[in-house]
């Protein structure tokens, strides 16, 4: 205690070189921190997003790419993939579970996944209000968006083409918020889910829709888009898509108004026996250019029901008329309730010439680990990525940033060392009486030793405690920013094992930097240094 | 380990024989017997080079003789192990000098409670006051070193080396850089606080002002 009082006195005798090391050692502990509590964390949640996904299947491209859209959602998708093309697959023996999803919209940032119910059960997600959707146009929350306040049960919202801010809305066919999930500390705490068919009505209506999306830069976004060597195509019918986005206008103010959507109806189904009479499926994916005429978004929004409501028909054993299921509209006059169980529907039982963005799949066996995925990959039509291998691809990239910036921070804890070395150091000539002193007060010499390094690790001590709390705050500061901008969960109320190593590592570099400088009191010559006077 | 004197006794706190040490070839201290009852005061005296100083390491252990023996209250210092003796020097000996070394991160009171710590003695608050009380330092227990004047400051040191009550108390040229007035102030001061404290006083000076001040003398003469 008493070597521990006099190193105190003597570092606030020279407060200026005392706060300067003091904060030279903040500095590189706050950086170190930084990096460890946000590397460890985005780590933890990237676990814990892919916990339960074995193998993605997807469009062939990047498989980077591949797991981060169909994944994390943080990467636009590589492209489509068709139903028929992931049936042999999804029944092989080896795959326990295939849950698909379909991506393209987003609302507020949040992105909209059409899926499945069990992409719920892959995280263990349970509804905190309302129920699951069980019809198109129903939407059920993440933790996280009903947290940001974006939207509530009951809400009602249309959805934006492409998977960030700036696509226009999908105002023809509005979502209504239907049940909102209990956090999960997963991705899925982010993402607004409804049913396949939702993703397949709307962009079947906005299948033709790709010259407003280049005019907001995210064409590559959606879903049916491809990438940007399409987008050269695209281009040539720009013209095309004016006339369209009048008509979209028209459309919304349709559904705007009870009162029109008796026009409305009667307008599709008079499109719907148009296109009983000749029109392929393919236009809608085809993207409908290449014929222009004034109600070509109706007809293919019908093109889209058609396919979906089929299949549901089939599913059922119903035979009901088109026309029935086109007139039925639920209370709210958004949602179309055609496929009113799609929820309760197997992805196998929709028309496989639809697409879905992924196929994410667990395996029944760990050894289709070895064989399952090559043997995807060689028959080249479809990608299959497994988010364990690629998340270590992408964290060792990332890794190579987060290792120059953590070097970076050791150049500053080397800089602190140095200058606390510097500093005790440089005080010693002006301490050698009080310690040749001290000698003569009783203190032997390796309490002297002790005394410097008492004070060189008393200043590293100051610098790593303000580091610490400086790291943690930034860290959760950043967290709040993240969580209500982007949705990831990040806090400063964390500590990782390694930060514990840290702060001993961070001593022993204050030891190391007082080392010398102590070796040098042990050794003073105490009788010629009072002789000296 | 002796006990602590804290009486006037006729035993002596100091007997030092056959004391020899040698630098560079040379004599520098050579002396055959000195003794030094507790409660006594002894001014050696001599010219400078004379190895006074020396002398004054040597009985304070803080130098390793060529021969002879320090006994302080009958302990034979160099017998002691360099951590014994650290020890030994903190608890039984108590040390002034020309510069003060006073610590200039702690207050005055902090300065001299930090001998009784040194020593391993038990806090003695009571001392530390009734010592700064005594040297008419009570008003300056909370100054920093740098705010005293050098009599404060001076003060302030012998306090330090009376503190943990040692056994003796060395003083290497207390006096050589005070006006005649200050001088024999100081002198008088530690030879009344030693006497209080039954310590026995070792003076070595050049300083012939102190002649006839203490209660013996010893003269050092210069090695040719």
């Amino acid at each position: 205690m008493t070597w521990l009082r006099l190193a105190y006195a003597n570092l606030i005798l020279s407060p200026l070189t005392t706060i300067v090391n003091v904060i030279l050692m903040a500095l590189g502990t706050a950086s170190i921190v930084l990096l460890l509590l946000a590397g460890t964390q985005l780590q933890a949640t990237m676990a814990r997003d892919a916990q339960g996904v074995d193998l993605v299947l997807g469009a062939s491209g990047s498989p980077v790419q591949l797991i981060l859209s169909a994944v994390y959602h943080a990467d636009v998708p590589p492209g489509n993939i068709k139903l028929a093309d992931t049936r042999r697959w999804a029944e092989d023996p080896r795959i326990k579970t295939a849950v698909p999803v379909s991506l393209g919209d987003s609302y507020r940032g949040f992105r909209i996944v059409g899926t499945t119910p069990e992409y719920v059960d892959l995280y263990g997600a349970k509804l905190t209000e309302g129920a699951m959707w069980n019809a198109p146009m129903q939407a059920v929350l993440g933790a996280g968006v009903a947290a940001s306040g974006a939207l509530s049960l009951n809400s009602v919202f249309a959805g934006a083409h492409g998977l960030v801010d700036g696509g226009h809305d999908h105002d023809e066919q509005k979502y209504r918020v239907v049940g909102v999930l209990a956090p999960t500390g997963t991705v899925i705490d982010r993402l607004v889910l409804t049913s396949l068919e939702s993703v397949w009505v709307l962009h079947a209506i906005d299948g033709h829709d790709h010259g407003h999306d280049e005019d907001h830069g995210h064409a590559d976004e959606h879903n049916h888009e491809q990438h940007d060597h399409e987008h050269e195509e695209q281009h040539d019918h720009g013209h095309e898509h004016e006339e369209q986005h009048d008509h979209d206008h028209e459309h919304e103010e349709q559904h705007d108004h009870d009162h029109e959507r008796e026009e409305q109806h009667d307008h599709d189904h008079e499109h719907e026996e148009q296109h009983d009479h000749g029109h392929e499926h393919e236009e809608q994916h085809d993207h409908g250019h290449e014929e222009q005429h004034e109600h070509e978004a109706e007809h293919e929004h019908v093109n889209a029901h058609d396919r979906v409501g089929e299949d549901a028909d089939e599913h059922n054993n119903a035979h009901k008329h088109e026309d029935d299921e086109a007139h039925k509209h639920d209370e709210h006059g958004e949602v179309d309730n055609r496929d009113a169980h799609a929820g309760e529907l197997a992805y196998a039982s929709y028309d496989e010439e639809l697409e879905v963005t992924a196929m994410l799949m667990t395996y029944s066996t760990p050894l289709a680990a070895t064989t399952l995925p090559q043997q995807i990959n060689a028959e080249g039509a479809l990608q299959a990525a497994s988010p364990a291998m690629e998340i270590s691809r992408v964290l060792q990239l990332v890794g190579v940033g987060l290792g120059a910036l953590g070097a970076f921070a050791w150049v500053l804890v080397a800089t602190a060392a140095l200058s606390i070395f510097a500093a005790l150091y440089g005080s010693l000539r002006a301490r050698r009486g009080e310690l040749a002193m001290l000698r003569c007060l009783g203190a032997s010499r390796m309490e002297l030793l002790f005394y410097l390094v008492v004070e060189g690790v008393l200043m590293t001590l100051m610098g790593i405690a303000l580091g610490v709390l400086v790291g943690h705050v930034v860290m959760e500061l950043v967290g709040m920013w993240l969580s209500a901008t982007r949705g990831i969960d990040l806090t400063g109320w964390a500590w990782p094992r390694d930060e514990t190593l840290l702060i001993v590592g961070l001593v022993v570099v204050g030891i190391v930097s007082a080392i010398i400088p102590a070796v040098q009191a042990y050794r003073t010559d105490v009788a010629r240094t009072l002789a000296e006077g | 380990m002796s006990e602590q004197v804290t009486a006037v006794s006729t035993e002596p706190v100091l007997a030092v024989d056959g004391l020899q040490f040698q630098y560079a070839g040379k004599d520098i201290v050579n002396i055959t017997h000195c003794e030094l009852p507790a409660g006594q005061s002894m001014a050696v005296i001599g010219p400078s080079g004379c190895g006074k100083t020396t002398f004054l390491h040597l009985v304070a252990g803080l130098l390793t003789p060529g021969s002879g023996t320090v006994r302080i209250l009958h302990e034979d210092i160099f017998k002691l192990s360099a951590t014994q003796l650290d020890k030994f020097r903190g608890q039984h000996v108590g040390m002034v000098f020309q510069r003060l070394f006073l610590l200039p991160g702690l207050t005055v009171y902090q300065n001299v409670q930090l001998a009784q710590q040194m020593a391993r003695k038990p806090r003695d608050d009571g001392r530390v006051k009734t010592l700064l009380d005594e040297l008419g330092l009570s008003a300056l227990a909370h100054r920093k070193p740098g705010m005293l004047s050098q009599g404060q400051a001076q003060r302030v040191a012998i306090a330090r080396a009376l503190v943990h009550n040692p056994a003796l108390v060395l003083a290497d040229e207390p006096t050589s850089a005070l006006d005649d007035a200050r001088a024999r102030d100081v002198l008088m001061m530690l030879k009344r606080s030693a006497e209080s404290a039954g310590a026995a006083l070792l003076v070595v000076t050049h300083d012939n002002r102190v002649r006839g001040q203490l209660d013996t003398e010893f003269e050092m003469e210069a090695i040719p």
